[in-house]
């Protein structure tokens, strides 16, 4: 090939740099802007106690987001997560008679369990994964109330509720308990074969098994992190509001955790998981949430910006794509 | 450059590393068993095995008194499954239908309340297939993923519901022997209304589908959206008719359910997306498009609702439906899966 | 051969200084073609010279810059492809243009339906007009089933039957022999040489030099955009077209030092395989390959040559039959196990089974040696960035850097990288699969020449390749396949290209003279 191509094709490559830096960083910076803004603007924002709140709301999108990032990180979903996080508080519940660090692993175990369940539908019998984990997303809410049935649902055991309510140095346990599942899915992302293979198999399956990636293990694997990541939300959740609630613990949870995804810079297409991302717009909405609240938005609009702020959010994604 | 050809963005065909054979010189085995699983024979089984089972069980189950009801109960899932049918068929998926059922709810009984039951049909239609408008547009000219551009319509449109009726502060309901009352509850031959309006839809879109352009062209795109615009297809205008389709469908069913029930809640029809999904695949419509039919979406829907009775018969709580149904999709799109592979040997 | 009567009458379809550039790239500068009725006019250049963007500029799917199109002598400008069809100017794309779900009858008439009374589809006479169609041009398939269950050719052919169908005055066809066996290439011939007797103009784009010579009366060369050459096709003999398509003076490719390979008494055998059965694909495939030996795996499309590469990676198992690396089989059937035996295979498609194209160059190298380059499940980063800048520099892939997102680069260093992933695992055997396909003549000459040295250097290479002149120039010795059995081997040093074509082919002396030029 001629030279002449070749001084065209960098420049387009800076700019292709820019655009991905934009896309890339945006929710830093919009999240960036809504923090100022509520400094000026909103009255008492700026004490301890209230970042501890803002935070603390956010925290359990933050960790199934984590799971469903990875996820989405195949190429693949999961829809059974907010399921899983009300199974898991039913089952907190069910082991009340155990010591609860044994209850809490139980759960964990359950939700990796369903996972594995996900993940072998998906992996080896080749469902896709929106049929696949829908199924639990039916059936698990529902499980978890006829756990329910005729038992005290309210949580006594004084380990569990310190999870919710307790505190190290002021902060609270909940954010803690991210903290963690953060520390450990960024640790898997960066520093594991795991990680890599992950990425692999999201971005072109066959080239992956071709060059020696266990694909079916690697997408077993994502999936019960997530289920596992589920449960230990749905603990969370169950910590905080002292019982446990199949109704309404994790409703909606996975659209959360896939808007947060997505706004956090995370492609639909697998390939690519953007860890501090994910939680940055898990952060973000949540704060964008409240925000609106402060200034006597209802409810409602807030669900209505929720959704114009998803769209845009895609909408840069595909421009950059294209550059 | 690897070329980013149109997907759902959602990388919803699963990993493939079944290698994939070239020439699958199959014979008339594979032309019957593409033949049966088009028309969602294995739902179809399944449900001819439940009312089977029922019956023996239970004198009463296979009463036409029953039948009816269970048919009615399940109308309105099944109108949502329409639409529903044809975006999946084209490689789609429309999240929002739930919140837009609610939407279709209000916006009726409101209209009604202000002019009348025909202004209602019709404004119903408007408003909610203005929703789909939106989103057709933004899936089909500035080509956003279905799957997020629709999730991002169920919340703002639920939003949008609750913000319109003050988060259930004021109620919308109507007066029981009003002319709008009749829709949902009148009957004719002791068959409710909805169930004639159902089927009238249900015939209807199936000819669109089978038998004219704009639905041979919806299934072109399902197969390969960029062979249907090389080959000239006015694939933009199809994508977002049938995003406009879908929306309008669920409108008016949320319609007919809220004339039902004499009053509009929006709180409603939460999961309603998810039920027409599950409807839409059990009864063989292959999610990654370019397959698929009513026919067999009409069993799937009927399959739920004999789940349904089924659970109510054996008393047990309401709960268990979501739980069977559940399992019920699972098998059968296993037992899809298995049939493809095998066919492609 | 063909006949040159090149109508002095004015051309049916017509570019005039035609430019179109994208983001980064100019495609097009400044191209003239006319194409005249009843002439066959070919269209070549290398990859990225611009054919398909001048193509696609043609029939309406991409609007040019600069310059203008004539139709029949009048200027048009055309709003989408529906547009240009409705002209008269059809096209057969490489990738096939039609629904594979949906069955042939319905591709046919897709979007021009007869219509009944009622204004419905009248299925039953759209698949009566299909039959006809189809039996018009002597191809045998079910008109009603899907597509997807007919052979690749047979899909071609409906294809092609589509364009023509719709009484085009303009046939555009780009490679539409990539995928048909000779006796549809025949066909397709016919059907070619019926439709210029028809008057209809034909501008068609291969490689394939034969087909070239054999079928079009004249040709034009495109060149990084640009026109470099257009005239009658008698008049540029086979060099002097190459030459002109890469702009420089054909540089003779590296033919293999066969001395280098070991003496048959010398011979370790690397890789065996032994009564390989694979229903209907591969039928009691036995063959060997020794430390330092190049064996080419020659054949038609279809012959089973990608599946016996596919069996020693161990994709999937066999029917029957073994497969043994140094002398032991592979314990499991998985790439992984065959990896860690010895086994690294460079796989046919690129783009769909070989590059991570979001990934960076340095994933897309690491992946299948990070089972290698980590412990307890944790990656090292320093080993891996040594690893790859080390054959980075050995292979001269040309990049900015291993960051870079590996869809981004050019089909040759894609290729590098792929190469380089295997290489860094220090295999025992190499299958490459198609190596040099679409890539340029730079690139296929670094690509060779690193064939040679890793066979030099005591690796054993399985070299599958459609090119003849690869692998008589490559091998030592050639496997011919066909139908997915062995049917001959040769020794590379006694042969000449033509006589491993006709090994192809299985076809006797006498009647291969009359297919030659």
């Amino acid at each position: 090939m001629s030279s002449a191509t070749l001084p065209v094709r960098i420049s387009s490559i800076d700019r292709r740099v820019a655009l991905r830096w934009a896309r890339d960083n945006g929710v830093y910076v919009a999240l960036a802007v809504l923090l100022i803004y509520n400094i000026f603007f909103t009255p008492r924002f700026m004490t301890l106690e209230n970042l501890n709140v803002q935070l603390v709301l956010a925290t359990r999108v933050i960790v199934v987001a984590l799971g469903m990032a990875m996820v989405i990180g195949t190429a693949g979903i999961d829809l059974s997560v907010g399921a899983v996080m009300a199974l898991s508080g039913a089952l907190l519940v069910q082991f009340s008679g155990l010591p609860a660090v044994l209850a809490i692993v139980l759960a964990l175990l359950i939700g990796g369990l369903v996972g594995v369940l996900n993940g072998f539908l998906v992996g080896v019998v080749g469902i896709q994964p929106i049929v696949a984990t829908l199924a639990f997303l039916f059936a698990g809410r529902s499980l978890a109330q006829l756990l329910l049935v005729g038992r005290n649902p309210s949580i006594q055991d004084q380990t569990i509720l310190s999870i919710g309510s307790g505190k190290i140095f002021g902060i609270s346990g909940l954010v803690i308990a991210a903290a963690v599942a953060v520390s450990l899915v960024a640790l898997i992302m960066r520093r594991t074969t795991f990680g890599r293979q992950l990425l692999a198999v999201g971005d072109n399956a066959r080239a992956s098994f071709l060059s020696g990636v266990p694909v079916r293990r690697t997408l077993i694997g994502v999936y019960v992190l997530s289920g596992v990541l589920a449960a230990w939300a749905g603990v969370m959740d169950t910590a905080s509001i002292t019982s446990a609630n199949a109704l309404s613990s994790g409703l909606n949870y996975e659209l959360f955790a896939i808007t947060a995804v997505v706004v956090g810079g995370t492609p639909l297409s697998g390939g690519r998981v953007r860890v501090v991302g994910t939680v940055a717009a898990a952060i973000l909405m949540q704060l964008l949430s409240s925000t609106l609240i402060f200034h006597s938005a209802t409810d409602a609009i807030s669900q209505m910006v929720t959704a114009v702020v998803i769209v845009v959010a895609v909408y840069i994604q595909r421009v950059r794509s294209q550059a | 450059m690897s070329a980013e050809i149109s997907t759902t963005g959602l990388g919803s065909e699963g990993p493939d590393y079944v290698p994939a054979n070239e020439s699958a010189h199959v014979g008339f085995g594979s032309h019957a068993l593409a033949l049966l699983r088009k028309s969602g024979v294995a739902a179809f089984v399944a449900l001819a095995l439940i009312v089977v089972i029922g019956s023996i069980l239970w004198p009463t189950f296979h009463s036409l008194d029953n039948m009816r009801n269970v048919v009615l109960g399940i109308t309105y899932i099944g109108i949502v499954a329409i639409g529903m049918t044809m975006v999946i068929i084209t490689g789609g998926i429309d999240l929002s239908v739930g919140s837009v059922f609610a939407l279709g709810g209000v916006v009726a009984v409101w209209t009604n309340n202000q002019a009348g039951p025909v202004a209602a049909v019709f404004a119903t239609i408007l408003v909610c297939g203005a929703v789909g408008l939106i989103n057709g547009t933004l899936i089909g000219i500035a080509g956003l993923a279905p799957f997020i551009v629709t999730l991002a319509s169920l919340f703002g449109i639920r939003g949008l519901v609750y913000q319109l009726t003050g988060a259930g502060a004021t109620t919308y309901s109507v007066s029981s022997d009003s002319a709008f009352a009749w829709l949902g509850n009148g009957t004719f031959l002791t068959f409710g209304i909805p169930i004639f309006i159902a089927i009238l839809l249900y015939v209807t879109f199936h000819l669109v589908l089978e038998r004219t352009s704009f639905g041979l062209t919806t299934f072109a795109i399902g197969g390969s959206e960029d062979a249907a615009t090389l080959m000239g297809l006015k694939v933009r205008r199809t994508k977002i008719l049938l995003y406009v389709i879908s929306a309008a469908l669920a409108g008016i069913a949320g319609m007919l359910q809220a004339s039902q029930l004499v009053s509009a809640s929006p709180i409603i029809a939460t999961g309603y997306e998810l039920q027409a999904i599950a409807a839409v695949v059990i009864g063989g419509t292959l999610l990654t498009g370019g397959a698929g039919s009513l026919v067999g979406t009409a069993a799937g829907v009927l399959l739920l609702g004999a789940i349904n009775a089924f659970i109510r018969y054996l008393q047990l709580d309401s709960t268990w439906n979501n739980v069977v149904s559940g399992a019920f999709l699972v098998t059968v799109v296993v037992v899809q899966r298995v049939l493809s592979y095998r066919r492609s040997d | 051969m063909s006949t040159t009567t090149v109508d002095t009458a004015s051309p049916v379809l017509e570019a005039r200084g035609i430019s179109k550039s994208f983001p980064g790239v100019k495609a097009l500068i400044d191209v003239d073609l006319k194409v005249r009725a009843g002439e066959v006019h070919a269209l070549i250049g290398e990859n990225g010279a611009g054919k398909s963007t001048l193509i696609k500029v043609l029939t309406g799917v991409y609007h040019h810059d600069a310059g203008e199109l004539l139709h029949k002598g009048k200027l048009v400008s055309f709003a989408g492809p529906r547009a240009a069809q409705n002209m008269g100017i059809s096209t057969i794309y490489q990738e096939l243009d039609l629904v594979p779900t949906q069955s042939a009858s319905r591709n046919l008439y897709l979007g021009r339906e007869p219509r009944n009374r009622l204004g419905l589809i009248d299925f039953a006479q759209m698949s009566r007009d299909a039959e006809a169609l189809l039996r018009d041009f002597q191809i045998h398939a079910d008109v009603d089933v899907p597509l997807t269950t007919l052979g690749l050719g047979t899909q071609q052919m409906i294809s092609v039957a589509r364009s023509v169908a719709l009484d085009a005055n303009v046939v555009i066809m780009d490679e539409p022999t990539s995928s048909l066996e000779p006796r549809e290439v025949e066909s397709l011939f016919r059907i070619i040489d019926r439709l210029r007797a028809d008057g209809v103009a034909i501008l068609y784009v291969s490689h394939r030099l034969d087909e070239l010579y054999r079928i079009c009366d004249t040709v034009t060369v495109l060149r990084d955009g640009r026109l470099v050459h257009n005239g009658p096709m008698a008049d540029l003999p086979r060099v002097e077209l190459v030459s002109t398509m890469l702009g420089r003076d054909l540089e003779s490719t590296p033919h293999r030092t066969r001395s280098a390979a070991p003496a048959a008494d010398e011979r370790e055998t690397m890789l065996e395989l032994r009564g390989v059965n694979w229903r209907n694909r591969l039928h009691d495939i036995s063959l060997t390959v020794s430390k330092g030996e190049v064996v080419g795996l020659g054949g038609l499309l279809g012959a089973g040559r990608t599946e016996v590469g596919m069996a020693v990676l161990g994709a999937e198992a066999p029917d029957s039959g073994t497969v043994m690396i140094d002398g032991s089989p592979i314990h499991r059937v998985s790439p992984g196990a065959a990896i860690e035996a010895g086994v690294a295979l460079l796989p046919e498609d690129r783009k769909l089974e070989g590059i991570f194209p979001h990934l960076s160059i340095r994933d897309n190298i690491a992946i299948a040696s990070l089972p290698r380059l980590s412990r307890l499940g944790l990656v090292s980063d320093k080993r891996i960035d040594e690893i790859v800048d080390t054959f980075m520099a050995r292979l001269h892939v040309r990049a900015t850097g291993p960051s870079q997102k590996v869809g981004t680069l050019s089909g040759g260093n894609q290729q590098k990288v792929l190469l380089a992933r295997w290489l860094c695992l220090n295999p025992k055997v190499l299958v490459l699969d198609e190596p040099t396909r679409g890539i340029d003549v730079g690139a296929k000459f670094e690509v060779r020449s690193t064939i040679d040295d890793l066979a030099k250097q005591g690796l054993a290479v399985l070299l599958i390749s459609s090119e003849t002149e690869e692998l008589v120039d490559q091998s030592d010795r050639i496997v011919v396949l066909k139908d997915g059995r062995v049917v001959s081997v040769l020794e590379a040093d006694r042969i000449s290209e033509d006589d491993l074509i006709e090994a192809i082919a299985a076809v006797p002396a006498e009647q291969a003279g009359d297919n030659r030029e």
